[in-house]
């Protein structure tokens, strides 16, 4: 019996999406900020990879500062509501808190963060402004996080900035790829538009750059281009039947969802390929979309799946289960997908390796594959003198996030090679700086 | 079980929890709803020729998310006429005769108390309290707190209530005042039975920062209230200690000031009072608390093996001393076990910049390090660390040796000069001014160190 049943209303999928950290009000953020020990020289902070003050903001909410909380959270991170409301808070500036050592709740502080951020968005207060104008100007590609957060600190550095964007809306995987149960659509819009009336970049949506033309242009126009491209579609598993209708790639299949929300189908058993946090996500997604039976695969065992514990415990806790040690080999059906054909392994010294004869197929009508994101390695093969790693992620040096084009600088995704909004934020506030040191030689 | 009953200067109660006079006890029906929950005392609502209150008048202090650490009221004594609350005064009496009812007066001429005394004395109460502590608005009418004030006065009307009261008399104090044991004495003098203390401490509890007014607001104004609840307890405890250790005050005490629970009235019982009254507390969460008080006090007398109040009230006593009869050759050190220490390292930064510099944080460890010579075992880390037993604080010295400042002043080995060799701090280790400057920069400046000074490493721990 399926945990949820198939939402058909916009309540319904609000219901079965609900959010896993809700707005606090007052009176909860009073409570909660009162916990805070105020630690000297706090773990919290240094477990952010943004380093926000978070002692400092907790005590402002706690003295009725709001402002000035949203104010410190700002200063350090761009997303800060996003980031309050998505990031893996339990391993980073929550699970470093020191009540965890005592087993005492750990503050909660995503939702302090989001609670203060979410009040000056609501208010539209002015914290924050563009620098004097320096004459000069930078072209960022990408509205995602890195884009987004490097714009407006070349704006606060008096940059004239445009940001051109493939897609229709900014804030990239945070309202494409990120679960809904961890933001809506109208909160992560509302924290773009509050940025954009700040700090006044400028956008241009459905405007993917992808010719050697386009960027020849942006390089005579531009002081400086930031890349903030992010990763590509779902890899191909070059699996026979992959093309099977209803087998599908994790991060096309999210995108679509946090779009259409309850208006997406989904299968009545799903199986997902793979064990990193996406695979988790859409895992989760497809039961509270209401599949009757929704089954995680992966090569290796449970303990070696590179997702969180807790979102793996968050997709069991809605009624997905667990496959593991099986490698997939054929998507089988007719034009439908029907199976998947697994194949057992097992895992011996770290190495995989399949189990002969151990063939099995498991019945399904929906695929969907979180088995990584491609490289956008195209695309970057148009940029003279650009350099990728053998993983295909742009190098760039890690303090200014100039790469071997002086020109071009690069962080998030396409430079981690895929991370948190919290890492593209933070490191792309560092690349405006390295932008603006270089413009400014 | 023990026996919590008392005699409080021949006035007779089931228990020594008394409601103060205050708002709980305005009329029968809240002290008949008290006796009934389990009080054994009440002092009513302060009798006087009936008053008119203003709208507004209370006002609190919070601490963080604890509501009325603090509370403060600009009421005034019983707006209700006299012939009511004596009528309730009789019906109560009637009801619980085996509880204490006490009247509360406060009036101004000789006639007028020695009316009030009669007239409350017929109605059946077991004794009285006259109120020479409210600080607001009675006191500007030179009664209240203006009469506490004035030892003389505060005589002369003890002795006008003296001349007709046939029950027990207290006198009730007001902290407003440098030292309590003047009005007490002069209390003593008068003929008083007995005393309580303490009434409230006049008080702004806050000001409200958008309309530029203190609180409680009556109309954009206010004015200075009386201040009570838990916030006042060390006060309070102080001042029933000072009285109860005056050879010449020699009277019955009961206990007034924060007390909210059988801790705080055995704290006020072990400083000498022999009955506590509680207001606030009452206020903020009914007559129920009654319950917990009761059963935490005679659990506490079980496990000390106390059979009556008797055989602990005053009981501190003999362990407060004066500062310069303290043991100064007692010494304990601050010792972090650090199996327990969560990381937090308020201790540490307690200690740096609120204390002696005592103690250091290593590197790869969140857990800080007591650098002995330094620490002066003054407990500051202790108070602010989160974990119970956490840091103890460690007895060091031989327990064989005894001297006190009156003995070194006496045996002329106490510091007389500026420069004297002999400070005590002489040889304590103190860092150079300048090495404050910028040692925690990267600590305590955490985001902003770390984007905008260009470093994006914290310097190597020295």
């Amino acid at each position: 019996m399926a945990e949820f049943s198939t939402p058909t209303t916009e309540q319904e999928f609000a219901q079965n999406f609900a959010q896993l950290k809700p707005l606090m009000n007052r009176t909860e953020a009073l409570y909660e900020s009162s916990r805070c020990l105020f630690c000297f020289d706090a773990p919290c902070i240094k477990a952010c990879p943004s380093g926000i003050d978070i002692p400092q903001f907790i005590r402002q909410i706690n003295s009725g500062n709001e402002t000035g909380a949203a104010r410190t959270i700002y200063e350090a991170n761009y997303f800060g509501n996003a980031c309050g409301k998505v990031c893996p808070t339990e391993v980073l500036c929550e699970g470093a808190c020191v009540y965890n050592l005592q087993d005492v709740k750990p503050i909660e502080i995503g939702r302090l963060q989001s609670y203060a951020t979410t009040k000056v968005i609501a208010s539209g207060k002015k914290l924050f402004g563009p620098g004097a104008p320096n004459g000069k100007s930078v072209a960022v590609i990408g509205a995602g996080p890195a884009g987004i957060s490097a714009a407006c600190e070349l704006r606060a550095l008096g940059y004239v900035v445009d940001v051109f964007e493939a897609k229709a809306q900014p804030s990239g995987l945070t309202v494409y790829g990120v679960a809904p149960y961890k933001i809506t659509n109208e909160e992560t819009l509302a924290e773009m538009d509050y940025l954009q009336a700040q700090f006044g970049y400028n956008t241009h949506f459905n405007s993917p750059i992808n010719s050697r033309e386009e960027l020849v242009e942006l390089e005579s126009k531009y002081d400086a281009i930031f890349l903030g491209i992010g990763l590509g579609k779902t890899n191909a598993l070059g699996l026979p039947g992959e093309d099977k209708i209803n087998c599908t790639g994790a991060v096309e299949f999210i995108a679509e969802l946090r779009q259409q929300h309850h208006r997406i189908a989904v299968g009545r058993k799903v199986i997902v390929l793979g064990g990193g946090n996406t695979a988790m996500d859409a895992a989760s997604e497809s039961a509270r979309l209401g599949a009757e039976r929704v089954m995680l695969a992966y090569r290796r065992g449970k303990d070696e799946m590179g997702a969180y514990e807790f979102e793996y415990d968050l997709a069991k806790g809605v009624g997905v289960s667990g496959l593991f040690n099986v490698a997939p080999l054929e998507i089988v059906g007719d034009d439908y997908v029907a199976g998947v054909r697994f194949i057992r392994t097992e895992t011996i010294d770290g190495k995989v390796s399949e189990i002969a004869n151990s063939e099995f197929i498991e019945p399904c009508d929906m695929v969907i594959k979180a088995t990584g994101q491609a490289k956008q390695t195209e695309f970057l093969s148009l940029i003279h003198g650009l350099q990728v790693d053998g993983k295909g992620r742009i190098i760039a040096n890690a303090h200014t996030g100039q790469t071997a084009n002086p020109k071009y600088f690069a962080s998030g995704d396409a430079w981690n090679g895929g991370a948190e909004v919290v890492n593209a934020a933070a490191e792309a506030k560092l690349s405006a700086r390295g932008i603006h040191a270089y413009l400014s030689k | 079980m023990p026996d919590l009953s008392i005699n409080f200067a021949g006035i007779k109660s089931p228990n020594p929890f008394w409601l103060a006079s205050a708002p709980p006890t305005n009329s029968g029906y809240q002290i008949m709803k008290a006796f009934d929950a389990g009080w054994g005392g009440a002092v009513w609502k302060t009798l006087g020729v009936p008053v008119v209150n203003v709208s507004s008048r209370y006002g609190g202090v919070n601490y963080r998310d604890k509501r009325l650490v603090g509370f403060n009221n600009i009421e005034l004594i019983s707006d209700r006429p006299l012939a009511d609350n004596l009528r309730e005064i009789e019906e109560v009496k009637k009801r619980f005769p085996n509880h204490a009812v006490i009247a509360s007066l406060m009036v101004q001429s000789r006639q007028e108390w020695h009316d009030i005394v009669r007239q409350s004395q017929d109605a059946g109460a077991d004794g009285f309290e006259l109120n020479f502590g409210c600080p607001h608005g009675m006191c500007e009418r030179g009664m209240g707190s203006a009469v506490g004030q004035e030892p003389k006065i505060l005589q002369m009307i003890v002795e006008w209530v003296m001349e007709v009261a046939t029950k027990p008399v207290i006198v009730k104090l007001t902290p407003n005042i440098s030292d309590i044991t003047e009005p007490a004495l002069a209390a003593r003098r008068g003929g008083a039975d007995a005393i309580s203390l303490i009434n409230t401490i006049q008080s702004i509890v806050g000001v409200d920062i958008d309309q530029f007014a203190p609180y409680p607001i009556v109309d954009g104004k206010g004015t200075n209230g009386g201040y009570c609840g838990p916030a006042v307890k060390p006060i309070a405890l102080n001042m029933v200690k000072n009285c109860a250790q005056h050879p010449d005050v020699n009277l019955p005490i009961s206990g007034i000031g924060g007390i909210e629970n059988w801790r705080d009235a055995v704290e006020h019982i072990l400083l000498g009072a022999s009955s506590v009254q509680v207001c606030t507390a009452a206020m903020h969460y009914g007559f129920g608390i009654i319950r917990e008080m009761t059963s935490g006090l005679e659990q506490y007398m079980v496990d000390k093996g106390f059979n009556t109040i008797y055989d602990f009230v005053g009981k501190a006593l003999p362990n407060v001393l004066p500062w310069e009869q303290l043991n100064m050759k007692y010494k304990v050190t601050a010792n972090i076990h650090a199996e327990k220490c969560i990381g937090c390292q308020l201790c540490y930064t307690a200690c740096e910049d609120g204390a002696h510099q005592a103690i250091k944080l290593n590197a790869n460890t969140r857990v800080p390090e007591i650098i002995e010579e330094n620490c002066v075992g003054c407990n500051l880390c202790s108070l602010v660390c989160p974990v119970e037993e956490c840091i103890t604080m460690d007895r060091t010295d031989s327990g064989t040796e005894h001297l006190t400042w009156k003995e070194r002043v006496a045996a002329g080995t106490a510091p007389t000069e500026f420069n004297d060799e002999r400070a005590g701090g002489r040889y304590h280790w103190v860092p150079e001014p300048s090495a404050a400057l910028g040692k925690e920069r990267h600590k305590t400046l955490p985001g902003k160190a770390r984007i905008y000074s260009g470093e994006t490493e914290a310097p190597a721990e020295v």
